[in-house]
């Protein structure tokens, strides 16, 4: 079943010219690349490893909604992106670890990368019907932002650490513009969204600031 | 000039000069004096038809347009502009004579400007986006002393955020089923997507649990904006969807769902009022139960729904502002909130027990209150509809009564052998009368909030007909 999925991904009645073959093999490398991150983003505990990972998923957002819009206005989402992990990282002065150990869930690799593959393949399985339905022919970019929505939620449930949820709720945004940004093309749009993603990080500083002032 | 800049720029100018003002006396003056002015503006000058001042003469355009989108506050607007702008003033005026810090007024005056232009922007759906950024707003000031953030903020946070992406998207669903109206599958999908965005952004059962999370860790004064305004404007939001897509507004099935959601929204927040124990928690309760009683209005058809929706929001607004000013004169800065902790509390706060105990009775529209006309009309009218919805919004009354019961036993019981003694100053005992007339007189006299109340539908073009 997986690989008719992925063969849906994998275009093979493209016509014969240099520039979609490469267009198609750096579509599957973005998908890869911000997957990776995505989960890298999940397993990680580090604040260094963290941000960078959003960073990188920040950059896959880009890459995917530069297939649609126009270039000077999808480098906005990466800018807004770079400067969300920014303002997170000037939080972290003089600490190693993002946050601490949960308490009440399960906190262990092999249940978050479970949890993770269910969500990979749910949405793989999904991801073709989604293209279908909202006409949108851009089958790795609807996989990832489902992907990215699927770990957003992910992390949503099983963290109440605050900088966790601001960085679930970054990546589902992150899912949701790569999406939306197929059916909607607006500047205010474009400039609201960043106004929220860079409003969230800065929640965040705030949240964690707060935090940080009350540890003995 | 026009309409949005005098009633959203210019307030949002204000409250970021306010908030860098160190004077405490000047930004309470002008925290008050700014939506007092601004509502009265609303009140006297006409939009769009020229009026002399002296030898000059002025024009109030409607619309302003940015990056191709419009905001647009016409003349039907401005009841509602009144209404918004004189209830933050009464929250302010609250605040202050509580004692709450005046550094929140810059927030609430951002919040409620920005919130205004969420009803303003033309189209309607980048409400949503404005929505979402005043949340984001309003984190600071739901938590002012860089406290650990509890669960209750965190759930907030991650509740309204999820709203929005719902929100948007269905909206382009929706132009999709305006564009091909046959297509049934559509229509669904969109009325899906609509519905979850709403249930996150109104708090609708199961996802207000954040609601009493949140009271009990914040300020009951903070609180109160929050649980006054963005539900406000959320429902408003919603009202604009029925407004303008006549499918959503004719289909029966809406109807049946909100009304069942209102239903279960009411019950659940009187079950848990009747047996709370903790004095923060049961305002939260009640403006849960407010909520679902929202709902049930806009689920009975035709003008009468809207009629009630809006006779609501006046009483619930004047309630719960001074109910959250008579919590925080008693649980003062360190209570938190348990009945155990405020035993007897009623000899040393009288004042303020009895504006607490006028306003969870009026939430529960027992007689000769505030919230009294009202809601015995929403009740009529749910019995016409159904006799099983009337019974079960009279068992959440019940629980909320319960509740309230509670609170007087728990107030006026002491064990020592001590008398009445007022801590209140002499402000607060000032303010605090004020409110048990206010809340008194709207009970009695329900008719003086009526010119506003009647104006208030007229910002929709089909709902009020």
């Amino acid at each position: 079943m997986v690989d008719s999925l992925i063969g849906t991904f994998y275009l093979t009645d493209l016509p014969d010219c240099p520039l979609i073959h490469m267009i198609n093999i750096l579509n599957w490398f973005f998908l890869l690349l911000t997957m990776t991150a995505s989960i890298g983003l999940m397993l990680s505990r580090g604040w260094k490893w963290i941000l960078g990972f959003l960073a990188i998923q920040y950059l896959g957002v880009f890459w995917f909604v530069q297939t649609v819009w126009p270039f000077s206005l999808a480098i906005v989402k990466l800018i807004s992106g770079i400067i969300a992990c920014l303002a997170l990282a000037s939080s972290q002065e003089g600490t190693t670890s993002f946050s601490k150990l949960e308490t009440s869930w399960p906190q262990g690799i092999l249940f978050r990368l479970f949890s993770a593959s269910i969500v990979l393949l749910t949405t793989l399985g999904v991801a073709p019907q989604v293209s279908n339905w909202l006409g949108i022919n851009n089958l790795h970019g609807i996989w990832v932002s489902l992907l990215l929505m699927g770990f957003g939620f992910l992390q949503l449930g099983i963290t109440a650490q605050p900088m966790r949820v601001i960085i679930a709720l970054l990546t589902l945004l992150s899912g949701f513009e790569i999406i939306y940004s197929y059916i909607e093309t607006s500047t205010l749009v474009a400039a609201l969204l960043v106004v929220i993603n860079v409003g969230l990080s800065l929640v965040g500083l705030y949240l964690l600031k707060a935090t940080d002032q009350e540890r003995p | 000039m026009s309409a949005p800049i005098i009633w959203i720029f210019i307030p949002v100018i204000l409250g970021i000069i306010l908030w860098f003002l160190p004077d405490s006396r000047i930004v309470v003056l002008l925290g008050i004096g700014i939506p007092l002015v601004l509502s009265l503006i609303a009140w006297f000058l006409p939009l769009d038809s020229p009026f002399v001042v002296g030898n000059l003469s002025f024009k109030i355009s409607s619309n302003l347009t940015i990056l191709g989108r419009h905001l647009i506050l016409s003349s039907n607007d401005q009841p509602l502009l009144i209404f918004i702008y004189s209830s933050l003033c009464l929250w302010y005026l609250c605040s202050v004579v509580a004692g709450s810090p005046y550094k929140l007024i810059s927030y609430g005056l951002l919040i409620t400007s920005l919130l205004i232009s969420a009803i303003a922007v033309e189209p309607f759906l980048y409400a949503a986006l404005i929505i979402e950024t005043a949340i984001l707003i309003s984190i600071p000031l739901l938590n002012p002393r860089k406290k650990t953030p509890g669960r209750g903020l965190i759930r907030y946070l991650v509740f309204q955020t999820i709203a929005m992406p719902f929100i948007l998207f269905s909206g382009w669903l929706l132009a999709g089923v305006s564009s091909s109206p046959g297509e049934l599958s559509l229509s669904g999908q969109a009325a899906i997507f609509l519905g979850l965005g709403f249930i996150f952004l109104l708090a609708i059962f199961p996802f207000n649990t954040w609601i009493p999370l949140l009271s009990e860790e914040t300020n009951p004064s903070q609180m109160s904006l929050i649980l006054w305004i963005f539900p406000t404007i959320g429902l408003l939001f919603g009202l604009y969807f029925l407004d303008t897509y006549s499918w959503i507004r004719d289909s029966n099935y809406l109807l049946i769902v909100l009304r069942l959601s209102g239903i279960i929204t009411m019950v659940s927040g009187g079950v848990w009022a009747a047996f709370q124990k903790n004095l923060k928690r049961l305002i939260a309760y009640a403006i849960i139960m407010e909520m679902g009683s929202s709902l049930l209005a806009i689920s009975i058809k035709g003008s009468i729904g809207i009629d009630l929706f809006f006779g609501l929001l006046l009483p619930r607004t004047i309630t719960i502002f001074f109910w959250a000013m008579a919590l925080t004169i008693i649980l003062g800065t360190n209570s938190n909130g348990q009945f155990a902790s405020i035993k007897g509390f009623g000899r040393k706060y009288p004042f303020a027990s009895i504006v607490l105990v006028l306003s969870h009775f009026s939430f529960v529209g027992l007689p000769l209150l505030a919230g009294f006309p009202i809601h015995m009309a929403l009740w009529v009218q749910l019995g016409k509809l159904s006799i099983y919805y009337a019974f079960w919004y009279l068992i959440a009354n019940i629980g909320l009564l319960t509740g309230g019961i509670r609170v007087l036993a728990v107030l006026v019981t002491s064990s020592e052998k001590e008398g009445f003694l007022s801590l209140e100053n002499w402000s607060q005992r000032i303010f605090l009368s004020i409110g048990i007339l206010i809340l008194i007189l709207l009970g009695i006299l329900p008719q003086w909030i009526t010119p506003l109340l009647s104006r208030l539908p007229s910002m929709f073009n089909h709902l009020a007909k």
